[in-house]
């Protein structure tokens, strides 16, 4: 499984990476939307995590933007956020179980992640 | 007293909250102005009519009895006069027939006496006086006594030689019985004169005591100093003194008012009898003569009082009906605004909770992935895992971290579920969440939670924020009536086809019988002292109405409250002015 984990924060996607690579799964991460983009034109990813709110281009835009480009991949919000308009916005995008709040613990993630691959 | 207590309206005892949405009336006030203001409006003209027809309508009847005495007395005057004048003109006349010597003649005397009787009646004896004052001839029934008897020193005898007439009061005499005397002089050319006197009884009487006088009337005479001289109904008997005042003179009849000695009101028609010493008085009752008018009086008034009192109770019921109304609209105006307040005020609150949930968040979600790394170094590089210490100091890291989380979350749901938002809900995790909130200060103050919810009870289809509010604001205030160490219950049953019933009972101070009606009342509150503002329980009430369900209360002071919320399983909203029904 290869996944892409973009959020704004460097020392959390950072750590989260590297915690799932320790869980064999193979994980890039960029801390802007920009860089996932880039990203995306060299590699491929099963799954995205992305952050809600980022400077710039949002989670949300993002999100639709990869879909352009990578129509097969999955996508888990991650926010800290919790505001009503995100929380509607995301859990249209993504469904209800897939928007999930900070901080998570790594195993409910990646059983989130598996779960939405077999979706 | 319970009457009186439904009758009064509830702004009669509104209470000022200490508030920022003044009220913008002094109800109590505004009911006063008014009810005066339009009593006196409606009732002075009414006032004024009354009494004005009052003073004419007794003025006129007045006028009218003084005008019928004046009348009668004037008739009776002349009546009196010419009986007087009739008789001294028939002595004159035979006095001025006869001379001295056929006077003196007894049987002449007698046979003069015989047609006197005849003719008029009345006489009762008659002498021949000569102008030395001896009585030189006498036919009557004292003829021993007064046979030559010397009048030369009375007084009558006196005002005839100079008046040339003479009419004396009444007196008794020999013969004990009421008479008066006539007496008229004849001059005779060489100087001398002669005097006949007669002697008149009882008629007089006679004739005044027959007369049929209104309102209880006595007419009768007395003489110039205020001696009665024909027998009279209620002012005394022959020749005692008249307990009213003797008239002053006039020459015609005059009607007076006056008081009798106990003080009630008459009408006193009196005339002086020229050429006599007689006054006649005609006395009415005054209140005989007015009692028609006493009795017209009498609707009159009836009326007025009637009138009154319908158009002072049309005041009061329509004053009261208004100002209510008034009272009504402005308590949902300030209650609207405390509404208003209100929901701005959790909008904050939800705001302020998902920024602070937001900032919060991300650099827990930093330490949560940092101490996860440590772990998984230590876990999958097999580095220090013996160290159970390093591990457990992980693991409370982590777990604190998760409690962090847990505490943002439920903040942020509280946050989320602030706009109406229908959906399927546990009663259960409600209860939960807000005793989650609830939880810790019921810890610190050691009140004891017992939550018994049957687990029977299917999932409502209601408001999820609305409903925290709803358990938040009553949890909330049981905790204000308890003491440390108190008990709080709350048990939810399946009541009947459809609802579902929620009880929060609380061992708390309990509320009084009298205010228990009233605490859902908008400010309403004990606590205004201490910045109670009395819309809680209103705003509760209104959230459950809202959600188509009833609350109640029951309480007994000092033993505890219960809050009873009766909610139906599928929500049918009710009209929002109906939450407004408590008032």
């Amino acid at each position: 499984m290869r996944v892409l984990l973009v959020d704004d924060e460097e020392e959390f996607v950072t750590t989260l990476a590297e915690r799932m690579s320790f869980r064999e799964i193979d994980a890039d991460w960029a801390t802007s939307a920009e860089d996932a983009l880039k990203l995306v034109e060299t590699s491929t990813y099963d799954i995205a995590l992305l952050d809600v709110k980022m400077p710039r281009i949002s989670g949300l835009e993002l999100k639709k933007r990869l879909v352009e480009k990578c129509p097969g991949m999955k996508f888990i919000f991650l926010t800290g956020h919790g505001s009503e308009d995100d929380f509607v916005a995301g859990t249209t995008e993504a469904g209800a179980a897939f928007y999930l709040v900070k901080p998570v613990n790594i195993e409910t993630l990646v059983r989130k992640m598996n779960e939405v691959l077999n979706s | 007293m319970r009457l009186l207590e439904k009758v009064i309206p509830a702004f009669w005892d509104q209470q000022e909250v200490a508030s920022k949405f003044k009220r913008l009336y002094n109800f109590r006030r505004i009911w006063k102005v008014t009810v005066i203001l339009t009593s006196v409006v409606s009732i002075l003209p009414l006032l004024f009519f009354a009494l004005i027809d009052y003073n004419v309508t007794k003025e006129s009847v007045e006028s009218e009895i003084i005008l019928r005495t004046s009348q009668f007395t004037s008739n009776v005057w002349r009546s009196v006069s010419f009986f007087l004048d009739e008789r001294r003109a028939a002595l004159e006349f035979a006095i001025y027939d006869n001379t001295f010597e056929e006077l003196c003649n007894p049987v002449r005397l007698a046979e003069l006496l015989e047609n006197l009787k005849k003719g008029f009646g009345g006489f009762a004896d008659i002498g021949v006086i000569n102008s030395a004052g001896f009585q030189k001839n006498y036919i009557g029934p004292y003829t021993l006594e007064l046979e030559g008897k010397d009048y030369s020193d009375q007084e009558w005898f006196g005002e005839v030689v100079e008046q040339g007439k003479y009419i004396s009061d009444m007196f008794l005499g020999f013969r004990n019985v009421e008479h008066m005397v006539i007496a008229v002089k004849h001059d005779l050319p060489d100087g001398s004169f002669y005097v006949l006197r007669a002697t008149l009884e009882q008629q007089f009487s006679n004739m005044l005591t027959q007369m049929e006088v209104s309102g209880r009337g006595d007419t009768f005479l007395i003489n110039k100093n205020g001696m009665i001289q024909t027998p009279s109904r209620y002012y005394g008997k022959v020749f005692e003194k008249i307990s009213l005042p003797v008239p002053r003179y006039s020459p015609k009849s005059q009607v007076i008012e006056g008081k009798n000695s106990d003080g009630t009101s008459i009408i006193v028609g009196y005339a002086y009898i020229p050429e006599s010493p007689f006054i006649l008085m005609v006395v009415k009752q005054k209140n005989e003569l007015m009692k028609p008018w006493y009795e017209t009086r009498i609707y009159l008034i009836g009326y007025l009082v009637i009138s009154i009192t319908v158009i002072i109770i049309w005041i009061l019921g329509s004053a009261t009906y208004l100002v209510s109304r008034l009272h009504s609209a402005d308590q949902k105006r300030v209650k609207n605004l405390h509404m208003a307040e209100y929901s701005n005020k959790m909008a904050s609150i939800g705001r302020l909770a998902a920024g602070v949930a937001h900032e919060v968040n991300n650099p827990l979600a930093i330490i949560n992935e940092k101490a996860g790394l440590i772990k998984d170094i230590f876990t999958y590089r097999n580095e220090h895992t013996g160290d159970a210490k390093l591990i457990s100091t992980v693991d409370a890291i982590l777990s604190s971290v998760e409690r962090c989380g847990k505490i943002t979350r439920r903040l942020l749901r509280f946050a989320r579920h602030m706009d109406v938002n229908i959906q399927q809900i546990s009663l259960e995790e409600i209860i939960n969440e807000v005793l989650g909130f609830l939880g810790k200060e019921a810890e610190y103050r050691d009140i004891d939670i017992i939550v018994d919810i049957d687990k029977e009870i299917p999932r409502l289809e209601s408001d999820r924020g609305k409903l925290q509010q709803i358990f938040l604001n009553i949890i909330n205030n049981a905790y204000a009536a308890m003491s440390d160490g108190g008990r709080l219950e709350i048990s939810v049953r399946c009541k009947e086809e459809g609802f579902v019933s929620a009880t929060v009972f609380d061992n708390g101070c309990g509320i009084p019988e009298p205010d228990l009606k009233r605490v859902f009342e908008p400010f309403f509150s004990t606590k205004t002292n201490r910045g109670g503002t009395g819309l809680g329980l209103s705003i509760t009430y209104g959230l459950v109405h809202e959600l188509g369900g009833e609350i109640h209360a029951t309480s007994k002071a000092g033993e505890g409250t219960s809050f009873i919320i009766t909610l139906p399983l599928k929500m049918t909203p009710k009209k929002e002015d109906k939450t407004c029904e408590y008032y």
